[in-house]
């Protein structure tokens, strides 16, 4: 990524709140609706300061109910409207998951109705938040279609991926990882930018095995990398960013030219994203690949609460190494 | 109250207009019904046979710009909206005419140039999305308004709750509309809720309320009339409940046993075609012989429809794969 104009240093969280503050100026059928979002300022404190700015009606406290507001949402959407939802937790979205598959996913589809809105929802471990304030809700969405995700790993991917989800003319969940919120920080650009829905990037560049992921799983494999150089092993990362639709020419040229390849979620294993990419490199790209697809994922429990057990639970740097070892005997 | 007193403040045009749309309604069920015993229709049939007053009767209380957000017994509203019976019997054959090009089938019929929020099968979700159409407009600052209909059944839903709550609160210009039919599916009001007027669910949200003859297509117009006035003038949703009988089974293939006659006796005897007759002929707007010209209309229409229809290409299998995703030029402006 390029930096043109030196901006100020923002956390990821900030990131956020910057790509709604601009896009609610650009754009005035921009409006946010949510639990405590408005004088609170939300409950990680991404909308502090926008109920002043932008007035009661489009920073919207709404009752505690997920599925009446999606619902809401998604009225307003197809009258021309652009709203934003926020999801306290993403774990409260299996509330208003009806909503979001049945309504907003196929509307489209059946009758030509546009539903363009976006689902901000707050997701991940790490951060002791136990079963109902950890999960990684985006393999329930990955198998709607109608639905597109996006889960950023980085400041310049927040923001940018945020705008675009906003412009999009259709339902986008924004999975944004709370791990993230504080931990890491960029300078971004002073300019308007987007990041467009559908590509992943070469986080960094290698030539041995492929390390397809995204989140706060990014991080990880980064780190891995760094430590599996020192042996000779040369690591690509591939960061997805879009979930859904997926950038499959990015995933497969990597996977192409590495031959072999390293599936990394938070989520649980089975059924997870990893399992169906691998399930697509299995198809198109055998004739590439030099070993088996390995998955490293969270084990298929929901997310514990205390401290060693989701230490356990969590994918962690030496699970990458240990899989990359592996590969490179073949 | 009796229907001719009310109905006097009605405009003749406007009650005879009323007049043909529940004619219209009532053919236009008949025939698909025919169809359906024909084999020529796949899939479920949902009729408001003995309910048409409701959404003759709201629907006719709207302005062009106003937005409907229907249930699976509202033929009539389509109707009302300018769906025609052409498009509403190919919509049941699958055909490529019909609203959904195929993609849904029978009453999930959606046009938003004509202000029809699609019905989606899981009963009670429009209603919040009806809510939020509201909402959009208020924040716009339009005096549009949505009005929403819902079955004795759906309003045990939570989304039912979550959108009479949701728009009690912001005072959004919704009606919401309950058809109290008495069943749903084979479950009867009893069984379905503890109190007798579905009307006392919206005390719980501070919502007023009014309880109408569901078969008295002038008296659901008034009391649309009414709710709407208040609701373009800021003053927030009304919730009426509309008594009245499901005359057919659920669906077509649902022979009802569980219904007592006497019970579907006594309502026959109701009808809103003909108490809709009987009020045009106490208040001196209509004879026999407006009525039979009305249904022979009513007829010309749906047999022209069946054959637009039947003549309708059926989708090609690929057309499956199309409209997942919207492109930016089909976002409402
Ligand atoms: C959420 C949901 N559950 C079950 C069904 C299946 N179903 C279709 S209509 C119906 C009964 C509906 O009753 P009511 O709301 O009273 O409307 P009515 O058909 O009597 O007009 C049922 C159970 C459904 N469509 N949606």
């Amino acid at each position: 990524m390029t930096t043109t104009a030196v901006g100020r240093e923002v956390t990821y969280l900030e990131a956020i709140s910057e790509a709604l503050d601009e896009e609610m100026s650009r754009d005035e059928r921009v409006f946010l609706m949510g639990e405590d979002i408005g004088p609170y300022g939300g409950a990680f404190r991404i909308t502090e300061g926008f109920q002043k700015k932008y007035g009661e009606w489009r920073v919207l406290d709404t009752p505690l109910a997920e599925s009446g507001f999606v619902g809401a949402a998604i009225g307003a959407a197809m009258m021309g409207m652009r709203p934003v939802v926020e999801m306290q937790f993403a774990d409260f979205i299996s509330c208003a998951f009806d909503q979001i598959t049945e309504v907003a996913a196929k509307n489209h589809y059946r009758w030509g109705a546009a539903v363009p809105m976006v689902i901000r929802a707050p997701f991940g471990g790490g951060v002791h938040g136990g079963p109902f304030h950890s999960e990684c809700p985006e393999g329930w969405f990955f198998h709607s279609p109608g639905l597109k995700l996006v889960a950023p790993s980085t400041p310049y991917d927040a923001k940018g991926l945020l705008k675009a989800a906003i412009r999009d003319p259709n339902p986008v969940i924004y999975f944004e990882h709370k791990f993230l919120y504080r931990r890491i920080k960029a300078v971004l650009p002073t300019e308007d930018y987007i990041v467009p829905i559908g590509k992943a990037e070469v986080k960094r560049g290698g030539t041995d095995i492929s390390v397809i992921t995204y989140g706060a799983m990014v991080h990880l494999a980064l780190e891995a990398a760094e430590a599996l150089m020192k042996e000779g092993i040369s690591l690509e990362v591939v960061d997805l960013r879009t979930l859904m639709p997926l950038d499959k020419e990015t995933v497969f040229e990597s996977v192409r030219k590495t031959s072999k390849a390293i599936m990394l979620h938070e989520d649980n294993k089975t059924g997870g994203i990893g399992a169906e990419i691998a399930a697509q490199l299995a198809e198109e790209c055998f004739d590439s690949l030099d070993g088996p697809i390995l998955r490293i994922a969270a084990p298929d429990t929901p997310v514990p609460f205390s401290t060693p057990l989701e230490e356990y639970f969590l994918p962690k740097v030496s699970d990458i190494v240990n899989a990359a070892r592996k590969l490179a005997a073949y | 109250m009796d229907a001719p007193v009310v109905a006097k403040d009605i405009k003749r045009t406007d009650l005879l207009q009323m007049y043909y749309y529940l004619r219209l309604t009532r053919t236009l069920e008949d025939r698909i019904t025919a169809l359906y015993r024909q084999g020529k229709i796949v899939g479920g049939v949902y009729t408001s046979n003995g309910m048409e007053a409701i959404s003759v009767g709201y629907a006719s209380a709207l302005e062009r710009d106003d937005i409907i957000a229907p249930f699976h017994r509202d033929m009539g509203a389509f109707l009302i909206r300018g769906i025609t019976p052409g498009e509403v019997i190919a919509q049941y054959l699958g055909k490529r005419t019909g609203p959904t090009k195929g993609k849904d089938g029978n009453v999930h019929i959606g046009d938003l140039k004509r202000g029809v929020i699609g019905f989606v099968s899981h009963l009670a979700d429009n209603l919040p999305v009806a809510t939020g159409a509201a909402l959009a407009f208020k924040l716009r600052g339009e005096s549009r308004v949505v009005i929403t209909n819902t079955g004795d059944g759906g309003t045990s839903r939570g989304d039912f709750h979550e959108a009479m709550n949701f728009a009690a609160v912001r005072k959004l210009p919704v009606v919401f509309f309950c058809n109290n039919n008495q069943y749903a599916y084979s479950t009867p009001l009893q069984l379905q809720m503890a109190i007798r007027d579905v009307a006392d669910r919206a005390k719980a949200y501070g919502m007023p309320s009014e309880i109408v003859d569901g078969n008295d297509v002038a008296a659901v117009y008034l009391s649309a009339q009414r709710a709407i006035r208040k609701a373009r003038a800021g003053d927030g949703p009304t919730f009426i409940e509309c008594k009245t009988m499901r005359m057919h089974g659920h669906s077509e293939h649902d022979s009802a046993k569980y219904v007592p006659r006497e019970l579907l006796e006594e309502w026959k005897k109701k009808d809103p075609i003909v108490k809709a007759e009987l009020t045009l002929t106490q208040l001196g707007y209509a004879n026999e012989a407006t009525f039979r010209e009305i249904e022979e209309r009513a007829k010309k229409e749906v047999e022209a429809g069946v054959e637009f229809a039947e003549q309708s290409p059926l989708p090609e299998g690929p057309e499956a794969l199309e409209g997942v995703f919207a492109d930016e030029h089909e976002v409402k402006p």
